[in-house]
């Protein structure tokens, strides 16, 4: 046994949080004259220098569009595209990369689907399950579609601890359910979703499942067959990778089926003013210049992270988890929102004595960069009865020295508001 | 911690402890509310106004920052009892102390008492707190009902 630890020892060294803090450029800067405490990667995570070089590159050496021309740049560009979208297949270990689609981001990815699978397939009187704490964006696609063709939009209600409960899923799916679109993870609460047995129970009454992995793609190892779901979304910027680029997911048959979301260049077979074709899979639904380098971006974003081991990134990060919700519950006056079992790197919280606002602004000036706000969950917000929270979310570069920070930043909070 | 004890001045703590006018009453002639949708603020602000077109009245219900509070408690103060086309212009030159480092000096105005909330002049992002409650009272006077600070 000692044998087997010692050589799994060997092929996995330990984390090292300090040397993995030497790759990202901008951890090094100071903000108001502080070292930068960055505690907002749920918003969008920094860039490791294999990323910022990658895209510099592409455009130095390998840049032009893709799919198009016949000249030798076209085509690397072209390779480096198609690979990225190969290492995507990888990473979410897709069947076929012709199940990736390349999105600005995870919103598109949802509007994509609610307008095409949702548009040809869903009419008056479907029901589309949503959870009550989705981000924005799983939300209003999907008001949009009932207002325009008559759909019910349900709500799988959200425990006062922020746990979703796969009996409250239960009791809303009927006959009329055809799809259930949730978040994998939440961004203001941490709660993970039980994905797997959410996908049994609406494929076992016949519905399609997506999820929105905006948040977990960066925190868990997310394996798309493994989990069963039917679409699955992510934004590349909260992957370390660069903005402007996001990828969903589908299974070939549902994507086969369904009509383009865009029209224009690329996603063509023939065109003629009478009648025009689509291109295959993925392309349909790629109209027009997609975002080249920043899909390459996204390429080397994932072989980053996945060099690092989404399991070691995990385990770090929720080490850091404990030991941040452990400084912070001892704050008087403090409240964290959401304390499901089995949380990620997410703390939502509030202090009696000051207004988030002010909290992030007094913090900021110790150089400490946390979200406050509603975190485009104001329904979320509304169920806890407050109108902003603020948020430290941890990143696989945070260490213990950034929780201190924060904890010592709060401190003047308390200082200058507390009575 | 000393400029932001700049910011969050002894006064602009008290209005936001014990703010001035934070009531619904019930004969005002206009109202409007306020909606910071970057934050999830809002602020109502009530207003009456008489047939010479001077607030007589002014209140306001809501929640939200030190700095909108202690704005919203400090703005209700000083409006009452002006004209309409005076707190229209209060309003503009307290945005422009808010936003701009060359204001002409308060000292001897009215605006003299909002000096305080100057400091915001320092945080980009908090300006449209301060300026949220004025807003909504502005939108209350032209009769609209509502007002975003995303334009």
């Amino acid at each position: 046994m000692s044998g087997v630890a010692e050589a799994s020892a060997v092929a996995s060294p330990p984390y090292d949080v300090e040397k993995i803090r030497r790759d990202f450029p901008i951890l090094s800067r100071r903000v108001h004259g502080k070292p930068l405490v960055f505690l907002d990667s749920a918003a969008s995570a920094q860039k490791p220098r294999q990323v910022i070089e990658t895209v510099k590159q592409v455009y130095e050496e390998d840049y032009a569009n893709v799919h198009r021309g016949a000249y030798e740049l076209s085509a690397r560009a072209t390779a480096r595209y198609e690979g990225a979208r190969e290492t995507i297949r990888a990473f979410l270990n897709a069947e076929k990369s012709s199940e990736i689609i390349f999105t600005r981001n995870a919103t598109e990815g949802i509007n994509l689907v609610a307008n095409s699978y949702g548009g040809a397939f869903l009419g008056a009187g479907d029901e589309v399950i949503v959870s009550e704490l989705e981000h924005h964006s799983n939300i209003i696609p999907w008001q949009l579609l009932r207002d325009r063709q008559g759909l019910v939009l349900k709500v799988v209600p959200i425990t006062d601890d922020g746990e979703f409960r796969l009996e409250d899923l239960k009791a809303l799916i009927t006959p009329r359910t055809k799809l259930v679109a949730v978040a994998h993870m939440s961004n203001a609460l941490g709660t993970v979703l039980p994905v797997r047995e959410i996908v049994r129970l609406a494929h076992a009454a016949g519905a399609k499942v997506l999820l929105d992995g905006a948040q977990a793609a960066a925190h868990q190892r997310v394996d798309v067959r493994e989990i069963g779901c039917d679409f699955y979304v992510f934004s590349g910027h909260k992957l370390y990778g660069p903005s402007g680029i996001g990828v969903l997911y589908g299974r070939q048959e549902l994507l086969q089926e369904m009509p383009p979301f865009m029209g224009g260049g690329e996603m063509i077979g023939t065109v003629t003013f009478e009648k025009s074709t689509w291109a295959r899979l993925p392309h349909k639904f790629e109209a027009g210049t997609p975002a080249i380098a920043q899909a390459i971006g996204l390429g080397a974003a994932i072989d980053y992270v996945s060099e690092l081991g989404l399991d070691r990134i995990a385990a770090h990060e929720n080490a850091l988890l404990n030991y941040a919700t452990q400084q912070l519950a001892s704050i008087p006056g403090l409240r964290i929102y959401g304390t499901a079992p089995g949380k990620a790197g997410v703390i939502s919280f509030d202090m009696d004595c000051a207004h988030a606002h002010d909290l992030s602004t007094v913090v900021d000036r110790a150089g400490v960069a946390v979200r406050a706000g509603h975190h485009c969950a104001q329904p979320l917000m509304a169920k806890f009865g407050v109108a902003a929270t603020a948020r430290a979310s941890l990143g696989l570069y945070n260490n213990k020295a950034d929780i201190d920070a924060l904890v010592s930043a709060l401190d003047h909070v308390r200082e200058l508001f507390g009575r | 911690m000393d400029e932001l004890r700049e910011l969050y001045q002894e006064v602009i703590l008290d209005h936001s402890r014990n703010p001035r006018n934070c009531r619904h009453p019930g004969d005002a002639t206009c109202q409007a509310r306020g909606d910071n949708p970057l934050c999830g603020d809002q602020i109502t602000v009530y207003l009456k106004v008489d047939d010479q077109g001077v607030v007589t009245d002014a209140a306001f219900e809501g929640r939200g920052c030190a700095i909108s509070m202690a704005s919203a408690s400090m703005m209700t103060d000083l409006v009452k009892g002006k004209t309409e086309a005076a707190a229209k212009d209060l309003f503009e030159r307290f945005h422009q102390m808010c936003t701009t480092d060359d204001a002409a000096s308060a000292e001897g105005t009215e605006l003299e008492k909002l000096q305080v909330l100057s400091g915001v002049r320092d945080y980009p992002m908090r300006v449209k707190c301060a300026t949220l409650p004025w807003h909504a009272m502005s939108a209350a006077l032209a009769g609209e009902e509502e007002v975003t600070t995303e334009k």
